[in-house]
């Protein structure tokens, strides 16, 4: 069973996943981050492969990427520095990349890895549902890999019915058609967006991420779905304020 | 018979291209695939686009035999005016045709990307003449080394919006395009050269196709055959190439030559040759040929040319250069400069920097004394004074 799954047998609710950049703020940060996160009680973590040119995410997380290259982060330095916490760590990990990434490593090579690291789960928001079923369903099933689609407003009753089908992890239930960052509310527009795609009764989780950035809109998004992710708002608080305090961030958002 | 260059119902040239783009912005790209042929073929948009290319852009552009740059190298060269456009090149052929199909789906937002700063103002102008309103994306180098572009689409009512990441050039006013259109996805993405996701590749290969169309008639009336032996266009993204090639790729005899931006030279590390330096990958939602580095990270290239400065090619050229149906040649940015003055001197020409690069392969070709070559002479050097006028003084 995949590693998210198996957390939702567990716990349904109120599911706090955090994003954050490997290599970020400093190029060891990788497993700092994550331990102080498995602390904080964040119940599963979304870990970025920094990408030289995101254009999914908003200005914080292209920063980020863009710092932790500069740092000297590769594809090789996160596969190890995964693999030294895959003993400790028991919060599961989803990994986030670009599809040029996975492809210029070589695809099998890359879900070899990721499996290694004990992940299970991928987020890669420029593969399409048309390539996915051409070739990438089977290459991630040979691996125990699940992969993990994305839908919008904009995104047609017929074709979530099709994603939802593809779904072993959850759903990514992107709150606005905007990018990632920070927007501090949740609009009317949002809500019944949350609303029609809870009357859809699915059979994935639901996960609503992009604009979740503190206590008030996590707990709206979750009266919708099963939890949030927050990116861009955890990176800003990262890049000032370090791994060191990371708990300040989180407690103030789950208690 | 159908080409075996026109993209598969996926949007694939060979292994080249497809639609690799966030959910985000799905419903507008599966808006755009649905409808552009359509639209495209009816005799309402064709009406509307041949008369506008007529009468607002100045077309047909001429077919000019230049004898003196003949005489030099000992060929028959033809030279594909589409510097004398409205806008001072090829660009503005496919923003009049995106513009008609932007209005026909009802957009009245547009957005764009630049380089050089000419599809930024070929877009601007279409903008105002349908009273749309228009934002234009320009890397902050960009903006600086372009600067009279830069002046004309403000004259023409565009708001420039500066990319700052990354490279500070056209890629990174491409990544902020796309982000925009992500973010506002009522607007219509009015992209520049045959990149991005399909449909834009096929889309603007058909709008600027109408250059190899003229050719195909001017060259009958001026040799007696449509076909000439020998056709060169510069390469970034590749439009006025596709444009130039677009009727003559089925026709195996005729030699097709893309010149790409060698920058400081192929192998400086400073270049923008990425049939050489590329390999397959991804880029503003195509597969292509992509220069990278061995983690897929995209590495930024250089060329002393705004227009021609971009990691990747368009996926049709992909598939041109990986089927040997083009010849891919390079020219470094000196030999670029010294083409630029030649024609300058000889002809009386000046062309644009990116155009000189093609021009710049001349010398470099064993060429016959009746071979009759087709050079498109994608725009003109008005915008780049200010470099010729730094290098001359050298």
């Amino acid at each position: 069973m995949n590693s998210i799954q198996k957390l939702f047998q567990q716990k349904d609710k109120n599911l706090l996943s955090i994003y954050f950049t490997c290599g970020f703020p400093k190029l060891d940060d990788t497993t700092k981050v994550i331990s102080a996160l498995e602390k904080s009680n964040v119940d599963f973590i979304e870990v970025g492969l920094p990408y030289s040119d995101p254009l999914a995410d908003g200005p914080t997380i292209q920063d980020s990427s863009q710092k932790a290259l500069e740092n000297g982060i590769n594809l090789d330095i996160v596969f190890e520095q995964l693999m030294s916490i895959k003993e400790t760590n028991k919060t599961p990990l989803v990994l986030m990349g670009y599809l040029n990434q996975m492809l210029k490593y070589g695809e099998d090579k890359f879900c070899q890895k990721v499996v290694e690291c004990g992940i299970d789960t991928l987020i890669i928001p420029d593969l399409p549902m048309v390539e996915f079923e051409n070739y990438y369903q089977e290459l991630f099933e040979k691996y125990g890999i699940t992969n993990v689609f994305l839908i919008t407003p904009h995104t047609s009753e017929e074709r979530i019915r099709k994603i939802d089908s593809y779904s072993k992890a959850f759903i990514y239930v992107v709150a606005s058609a905007s990018i990632t960052g920070a927007k501090g509310e949740i609009s009317n527009q949002q809500i019944a967006y949350f609303e029609r795609i809870k009357a859809m009764n699915l059979n994935s989780k639901l996960i609503v991420g992009f604009g979740i950035s503190d206590k008030s809109t996590f707990n709206a998004a979750c009266s919708y779905a099963n939890g949030a992710i927050i990116g861009s708002a955890f990176i800003k608080d990262l890049g000032k304020n370090g791994v060191d305090k990371i708990d300040n961030f989180i407690k103030p958002i789950i208690s | 018979m159908k080409s075996k260059f026109q993209p598969d119902k996926n949007g694939y040239f060979g292994q080249f291209g497809g639609a690799f783009i966030p959910e985000l912005l799905y419903p507008n790209v599966k808006e755009l695939e649905d409808n552009y042929i359509q639209i495209i073929e009816s005799e309402e948009f064709q009406k509307e686009y041949k008369s506008l290319l007529k009468d607002y852009v100045g077309r047909p552009t001429p077919l000019y035999f230049a004898k003196r740059l003949s005489e030099k190298y000992g060929a028959h060269i033809y030279l594909k005016r589409e510097d004398l456009n409205h806008t001072g090149a090829h660009k503005v052929n496919n923003t009049v045709g995106q513009i008609l199909i932007a209005k026909k789906l009802g957009k009245t937002k547009i957005i764009a990307e630049t380089g050089a700063g000419q599809h930024g103002v070929a877009t601007a102008t279409v903008c105002a003449l349908m009273g749309l309103d228009c934002t234009v994306f320009m890397g902050e180098i960009d903006i600086e080394r372009q600067a009279p572009n830069v002046a004309r689409m403000k004259m023409l009512g565009a708001k420039v919006v500066a990319a700052t990441s990354g490279s500070k050039t056209l890629k990174d006013a491409t990544n902020e395009a796309i982000r925009y259109w992500i973010q506002n996805p009522e607007t219509f993405y009015l992209i520049g050269s045959v990149v991005g996701p399909h449909p834009h590749p096929d889309m603007v290969a058909r709008l600027q196709a109408i250059i190899s169309e003229e050719m195909k008639w001017q060259l009958k009336e001026k040799t007696g055959k449509e076909n000439p032996d020998t056709i060169i266009a510069c390469v970034g993204g590749g439009s006025n190439a596709a444009g130039a090639f677009y009727h003559y790729m089925d026709d195996e005899d005729v030699e097709l030559i893309a010149v790409e931006a060698a920058g400081l030279g192929v192998n400086s590390g400073e270049s923008a040759a990425t049939s050489q330096l590329g390999e397959v990958g991804i880029i503003h939602g195509s597969k292509t040929i992509l220069m990278q580095d061995e983690y897929g990270q995209i590495v930024e290239p250089y060329s002393i040319s705004a227009g021609l400065d971009y990691p990747g090619v368009g996926p049709l050229h992909a598939f041109l250069y990986e089927s040997k149906r083009a010849k891919f040649m390079n020219a470094t940015d000196k030999e670029a400069l010294a083409a630029a003055y030649e024609l300058t001197k000889i002809e009386g020409i000046i062309p644009a920097l990116e155009t000189a690069h093609a021009l710049a392969v001349l010398p470099k070709m064993k060429l016959k004394k009746d071979q009759v070559l087709v050079v498109n002479l994608s725009g003109r050097g008005d915008k780049d004074l200010s470099t010729y006028i730094k290098h001359l003084e050298k």
